[in-house]
């Protein structure tokens, strides 16, 4: 399995479902070596957790970091920001990781390759073609969900090589294998959809804090990127506090458009209305989800959106954007276009003011999230390796 | 002898539309008019006027041996009155053959019954009398929104002169019983006539289904099922809605024409014959007492009110509206009641229903929202609307029993005072002598109570003061009445 991120240290979701469907899959018999990029994995976080002795976690030395665009790159890796500098560029480096990647498997044995994301794909094909076995890709995002219409041709035109050149492929929802069967030109038949799922073994105790006391909180988790919408955000934000101003307004991560979503919370005059809390590591996720009255995803374009599901076990009720895979799989939260940021705040406004449909919707959400399990996307995977090889 | 009784509930409900925080105390439109006239219009060209004019042609050909009965809400004859005055026209065509009965139910397709029975009887009223007005009608058997019936029910119509009521002939209250007899309430004097849910819904929801060991039923097989009751029962009902013709069931899988031969294949047994339901009712005797005490109705598995009242944004949502009742009746101001009405009609609260799992589907289909909590983020942002046009008509109310009577109004006291307004009356009272007052107020009259009434138009405080022979007393009375009054 060749993947970009690995749990204590994600950036986004991917490391947590990477993480996930390879504990699944080693319990279900399947022997898995994860090979990542060393770059994702920082020491400071501790050890990096033992699935299982049959899960191999090799590392290669690479500045790959998940999510990163070809401009983000040259800034913060050509400025020194980052270490471990081999290649030139972001595309330089990921010829890098392929290479490194090939030599770190040669003496394994393995039946099946799974590749995660466009940055593997080159490395999933090339094992491919050195050692005749079936690829599967498996799409968590999409240059189209990532960049809108600044889309990157070079990022694009690899993705398409991954999709073409695979056996089988996997995507998070319908909603992007609509994308890669519209934009990519991929034939349906080939793609599979396994959606996401979430796990309730670790659950955090109660977070009591001052600013709950005195403010209902609704927060935005994850990069602050187009993609994931954090201007819409804001612009609800506003409507809601022209009506209530007893309302505080977090937006938790990091990412390209941090510095203009702060100018512009400024420029509406609801600066001090939101508040950033940056970059959050594993534990600090579950505190602040602890912390929010309501959750939203105002994506842009989300494959999947696995940080509702993870808001809905923590017992917050979630507003979510309709171009998302997630509402292929959940009933209860509330749904908006991203665009529609008057019926955002509507929304954002009913939760605080209906308790009751507060109740509702944290009751249902978490009943619905307690019924799902990792199990069956592993499962599905298994399926497929199975149709590629024969039985496993 | 088994005889056949078949009814059509008849509804449309009037959609609320989304409605936003943003509206509330800016925008008092609460109804989706668009979506409502293009639902109805949908209904009306697939369903109502095909099936009318099959009725009518059945009822025209068989020399009055075929019987259907009616239920239809208020608030469908006003739609189809504003929209379609035609399509009401052929259901006056239908009740003037004489062999079409027309039931009676609430006006609004309301849960009144469970929350005020005030209410309820009031909503009864205004359909007996929409239903005199338009088809010179006078219902005689009564029908609950939903079928819905306890013993409570019972007791409640059985005092308002009805002959009987339709209910489910559900299997927990029946037991070992047969739907197809009339029975009687065990707590009051008032038949009962059920649902043959098993043969009623072998049409509304069966018919169509390609997995069902009978599909395809013919009127023939139909027919013969009925047949065979003969000798066991006396009379199947069944009860339906009626867009089961052409909008449930659709035209091409042969609902039409299963409609039109039945009359036919049932009459083709010389012991059957159609009934409407005050025949059925004064045909046949009860067989036996039924005790109801908790609610049924003909809805979902569970034949209970879980799809109205089932989860708590239900029930906060629907307990909140009728809070408004005794304000919204006492204000008296017709824009306000009718609304607060229309906020009854019971689809907006099945809009709410959660229980999607079982027999979800029916319920998704027919929600003009995205979801439940989207139904009940617009109703309640509508009833909140509501509570601020209440509070702005009280004030309006408060500033108009304060305000002052000029000429012939104007209150002349006997000492030579003049009264204008509740407050000089409460000065008044407290200044004059006890001579003045006796002169006003005495065993044949009491002028202050007259003037409070008639002018000043508060009849709460004029009942107060009516019986009231002690000045200062009267004087307090009116005193803290003003202050009742300024505080809202």
């Amino acid at each position: 399995m060749f993947g970009w991120e690995f749990p204590p240290n994600s950036i986004g979701g991917l490391g947590r479902v990477c993480f996930n469907l390879v504990k699944n899959l080693s319990q279900k018999n399947i022997d898995i070596i994860f090979v990542m990029p060393s770059g994702s994995v920082d020491s400071k976080f501790g050890k990096i957790i033992s699935l299982d002795s049959s899960v191999k976690i090799k590392k290669v030395s690479s500045a790959l970091v998940s999510y990163m665009t070809s401009a983000q790159y040259n800034r913060e890796v050509l400025s020194g920001k980052k270490p471990y500098i081999y290649g030139r560029d972001l595309f330089e480096e990921v010829e890098n990781y392929t290479k490194r990647a090939l030599e770190a498997i040669a003496d394994e044995h393995f039946d099946i390759i799974h590749a995660h994301d466009w940055m593997t794909f080159k490395a999933g094909i090339a094992a491919k073609k050195m050692s005749g076995k079936p690829l599967v890709v498996h799409v968590h995002s999409t240059e189209f969900d990532r960049s809108g219409d600044n889309m990157n041709p070079h990022v694009f035109s690899i993705e398409k090589e991954g999709l073409e050149f695979a056996d089988s492929v996997i995507t998070v929802s319908n909603y992007t294998k609509d994308k890669i069967v519209k934009y990519y030109g991929i034939n349906s038949e080939k793609i599979n959809v396994v959606h996401n799922a979430t796990s309730f073994e670790d659950t955090c105790p109660v977070e009591n804090s001052q600013i709950k006391k005195n403010h209902k909180i609704v927060l935005f988790l994850g990069r602050v990127t187009f993609q994931k919408g954090p201007d819409h955000f804001l612009k609800a934000a506003k409507k809601v506090l022209e009506h209530n101003n007893d309302v505080k307004f977090v937006i938790a991560g990091s990412g390209d458009m941090e510095s203009y979503i702060i100018e512009k919370a400024a420029e509406l005059g609801i600066a001090d209305s939101v508040l950033f809390s940056g970059f959050l590591k594993e534990e600090e996720i579950n505190r602040i989800y602890q912390l929010a009255d309501v959750y939203v995803l105002p994506s842009v374009s989300e494959p999947f959106g696995i940080t509702v599901l993870e808001a809905m076990k923590n017992g917050v009720p979630t507003i979510v954007s309709k171009n998302s895979g997630v509402t292929e799989v959940i009933r209860h939260c509330l749904k908006v276009d991203f665009w529609d940021t008057h019926e955002m705040s509507n929304k954002i406004l009913a939760l605080l003011k209906y308790d009751v449909l507060h109740n509702s919707i944290k009751q249902n959400g978490l009943d619905e999230v307690s019924k799902m399990s990792w199990h069956k996307p592993a499962e599905r995977c298994i399926e497929i390796y199975k149709g590629l090889v024969g039985g496993v | 002898m088994v005889s056949l009784c078949v009814y059509f509930q008849v509804h449309q409900p009037i959609r609320l539309r989304r409605y936003q925080i943003f509206d509330i105390g800016n925008n008092h439109n609460y109804f989706d008019t668009g979506k409502n006239e293009e639902v109805l219009n949908k209904i009306i060209k697939k369903c109502y006027m095909p099936t009318n004019s099959l009725l009518l042609d059945l009822i025209n050909s068989m020399d009055g041996k075929f019987k259907v009965s009616f239920s239809l809400t208020g608030v469908v004859l006003e739609q189809l009155e504003q929209h379609a005055p035609k399509v009401l026209e052929s259901f006056k065509s239908l009740v003037d053959t004489g062999c079409v009965e027309l039931l009676s139910e609430t006006y609004h397709h309301s849960l009144a019954f469970i929350y005020s029975k005030k209410e309820f009887e009031e909503q009864i009223k205004l359909h007996n009398k929409k239903i005199k007005n338009q088809f010179g009608f006078s219902p005689q058997v009564f029908r609950n929104t939903e079928l819905i019936y306890n013993n409570e029910l019972s007791n409640f119509i059985s005092k308002l002169g009805y002959k009987g009521i339709l209910t489910e002939g559900a299997d927990h209250v029946l037991g070992w019983r047969s739907p197809n007899f009339i029975y009687k309430s065990k707590t009051a004097n008032i038949k009962l006539m059920l649902k043959n849910y098993r043969l009623s819904d072998d049409i509304a929801f069966r018919f169509g289904e390609k997995g069902w060991k009978e599909y395809p039923l013919t009127a023939d097989k139909f027919a013969q099922w009925i047949n065979a009751i003969n000798g066991n029962g006396h009379v199947v009902n069944l009860f339906m809605d009626y867009e089961t013709f052409g909008e449930h069931q659709w035209a091409d899988k042969g609902i039409f024409e299963f409609l039109k031969s039945l009359p036919h294949e049932i009459l083709k047994h010389p012991d059957n014959n159609f009934v409407t339901p005050s025949e059925a009712l004064s045909l046949y005797n009860a067989v036996a007492e039924l005790d109801i005490p908790k609610l049924i109705s003909w809805a979902d598995i569970e034949r209970d009110l879980s799809a109205w009242l089932g989860n708590s944004m239900q029930q906060e949502s629907i307990k909140q509206l009728y809070l408004l009742e005794s304000k919204v009746v006492g204000l008296g101001i017709p824009e306000l009641i009718n609304d607060w009405r229309k906020l009854q009609i019971s689809d907006h609260f099945y809009y709410m229903c959660t229980k999607w799992f079982a027999d979800g589907d029916v319920h998704k289909y027919f929600n003009p929202f995205e979801s439940p909590y989207d139904a009940f983020i617009s109703f309640m942002n509508i009833l909140n609307d509501l509570k601020i046009r209440i509070k702005e008509a009280e004030k309006m109310e408060i500033n108009e029993k304060l305000k002052d009577v000029t000429g012939d109004k104007v209150f002349w006291v006997h000492d030579g005072g003049a009264l204008k307004n509740l407050n000089e009356l409460a000065e008044a009272l407290r200044k004059m002598k006890n001579e003045t007052f006796k002169y006003h107020v005495t065993s044949e009259k009491n002028d202050f109570y007259n003037w409070v009434r008639d002018v000043i138009n508060d009849h709460e405080l004029a009942g107060q003061i009516k019986a009231i022979k002690n000045r200062l007393k009267a004087a307090s009375i009116v005193a803290n009445r003003i202050k009742e009054i300024t505080k809202g």
